[in-house]
């Protein structure tokens, strides 16, 4: 036997900034192990909105593509890649949620590590895989024929606006996640996340909506966040609602509001976990 | 560490805590103390309070009042501190199944504050201990149950903690991963770590523990070494199982006369305490067998923890006392 096994090896540096940065690189990159032993799932996660995006132009462009007054994937465009930071809602609320209910949650707990960089570390991972989504979605719509018209700089504001949504969203799963334990309760949220998807002005214009299922759509937070990059973007068929044109308040407002509503309470909850 | 030794391992006084919507509270005032360098079990069945008690002294769950103390920090106000000095091995709280057994290890010491060189030393170091090193490439996933439960207690023991809290070690493994384990927890006391242990066999606490207590109720109802635990049942034990089960009673009745204390009936079988294992022998089997009831076994035996739990809990899992 060595003689490293002495009791209390373990410094006790508690907390500070730089041990809290090297708990959240840790958690991180444990994220990241994850693809690489299970690649299928993330995989499957990055080609999900391209599966989406085919079904939609190749089956439905067609049809859709008359009423946008322009080719039909240059109005959808940027909606899809609102649509991938939507869709991480799910894949952190069920990567959380499966944490709790194996008890990874309750094992990082017993540590001394704090709730606060085992959430970011998580936060970190999943910005991450939302940007390499990113990536896909964009190279998959220039094979489709997606013809963008924009400079560097107005790419960096659309880049902006969709990471602010997709924190939004983290927050939101990451509470969601904390508070539903079991699997079921998670798929049927995921099943609820298609509505709320279809009501907003994704994949049609809101305006040929009856009027009180316009305003609805309107009021998505999707829709916001769909208009202003349809506008930075100059996609056919921006600006005919009140959201495109109070763009890019609504896309800059609702994900600040969602975010500084369900972070407190993510980080709340898991103190409370608990009691 | 300065306080190491002076201050008990666990102080638990009056440690209440009801669950919402449960008629009766999970603990009941407990009172424990748990020395340092020891090995200490918990013993008690399903529904006692034992995971409680441990989920609370490694901070997953407040307590309703009282007070805790973990090495000897107080779990409510010093959480943090607490958490710096224990390792846990629970059923709730495990290892992540989508690593691989090194991949986990690594990432436990790290956040168990270990260097990185340090943590995959350490990772390497315990996946031989454990005899992991071939499947230490593999996803959790892959493990069998026995594996899985080396790969937690390794977890458990990168950063060697001051207290060592172990909820159900054994359960649902093989005998033989079981004696490894054991063996594992017994070198690790050896070492100088505390061992807090929860149970539900008897004789893994009679084989592992110096010190026990019986848990029941929510309380501490008996403290000791397990020779002390069955001392205080004392005598030998006269056992008559009869031919047909519902004479059971009738043959603790029949038995009293010659019994030094109460009869349980456990299972359709008679456990009847005796201070004179020839004499008792010859009169209860007479007595029986001039009231006509037929037997269809009878032994004599010293006692065990199991008497030990049935005489001072008043309770067995499916035994009741008779008065």
């Amino acid at each position: 036997m060595t003689t490293s096994t002495t009791v209390s090896t373990a410094p006790l540096a508690g907390g500070g900034l730089r041990q809290g940065l090297a708990d959240v690189a840790t958690i991180a990159l444990r994220e990241l192990q994850h693809w690489r032993n299970r690649p299928g799932v993330i995989v499957f996660g990055w080609l999900f909105p391209v599966l989406v995006l085919a079904m939609f132009v190749g089956l439905l462009g067609g049809a859709l593509g008359q009423s946008t007054g322009g080719s039909y994937v240059d109005f959808v465009m940027p909606g899809m890649l609102a649509v991938t930071m939507f869709f991480g809602l799910e894949s952190t609320m069920t990567a959380v949620s499966l944490d709790a209910s194996r008890g990874v949650t309750e094992r990082f707990r017993s540590l001394p590590v704090s709730g606060a960089a085992v959430l970011t570390g998580r936060c970190a991972a999943d910005l991450l895989n939302s940007l390499v989504g990113l990536v896909v979605i964009v190279v998959a719509g220039l094979l489709f024929g997606w013809r963008p018209d924009a400079g560097l700089p107005t790419w960096g504001s659309v880049l902006g606006l969709l990471v602010l949504l997709r924190l939004a969203m983290l927050w939101l799963g990451m509470f969601v996640g904390l508070r539903v334990r079991s699997q079921e309760a998670v798929s049927a949220v995921q099943v609820a996340v298609w509505p709320l998807l279809m009501l907003s002005g994704v994949f049609v214009d809101t305006a040929t909506m009856p009027r009180w299922i316009g305003v609805a759509a309107e009021v998505n937070p999707l829709t916001g966040t769909v208009e202003a990059v349809r506008e930075l973007l100059g996609a056919p068929g921006a600006g005919s609602s009140w959201v495109a044109a109070a763009a890019p308040w609504p896309a800059v407002l609702w994900p600040v509001l969602l975010t500084s509503v369900f972070l407190p309470l993510a980080v709340r909850t898991w103190r409370r976990l608990g009691r | 560490m300065s306080d190491h030794g002076r201050t008990p391992a666990v102080e638990a006084a009056g440690v209440r805590k009801a669950y919402a919507g449960a008629t009766a509270p999970a603990l009941d005032g407990l009172d424990l103390t748990v020395d340092r360098g020891a090995v200490h079990g918990l013993l008690g069945h399903n529904g006692a309070g034992k995971t409680t008690a441990i989920r609370i002294m490694t901070t997953l769950l407040e307590h309703d009042s009282g007070s805790m103390r973990v090495a000897g920090h107080d779990v409510r106000t010093d959480g943090r501190a607490v958490r710096a000095r224990i390792g846990l091995v629970g059923q709730y709280a495990a290892v992540d199944e989508d690593l691989t057994g090194r991949q986990n290890l690594v990432m436990f010491g790290r956040l168990g504050r270990l260097s990185r060189a340090g943590a995959v030393n350490r990772a390497d170091e315990l996946l031989d201990r454990f005899g992991l090193t071939d499947a230490a490439g593999q996803r959790l996933a892959v493990y069998s149950g026995g594996m899985r439960r080396k790969l937690d207690l390794a977890a458990a023991l990168l950063v060697a903690p001051e207290v060592l809290f172990v909820d159900e070690p054994t359960t649902g493994l093989d005998p033989a991963a079981r004696r490894d384990v054991w063996d594992s927890l017994r070198h690790l006391a050896s070492r100088g770590t505390t061992v807090l242990l929860t149970t539900q066999y008897l004789e893994e606490a009679d084989r592992l523990a110096d010190h026990v207590s019986l848990v029941a109720h929510g309380r501490v109802v008996a403290e000791g070494t397990p020779a002390m635990l069955k001392a205080r049942v004392g005598d030998d034990l006269l056992e008559l199982t009869p031919a047909d089960r519902v004479d059971a009673d009738r043959i603790a009745v029949l038995a009293r006369p010659f019994a030094s204390g109460e009869a349980h009936v456990v299972d359709g079988r008679v456990s009847v305490p005796v201070a004179d294992r020839g004499g008792a022998l010859a009169n209860v089997v007479g007595a029986v067998r001039d009231a006509g009831v037929d037997l269809a076994d009878v032994a004599i035996r010293t006692p065990t923890l199991d008497d030990a739990f049935l005489e001072l809990t008043g309770s067995g899992a499916e035994g009741k006392a008779l008065a």
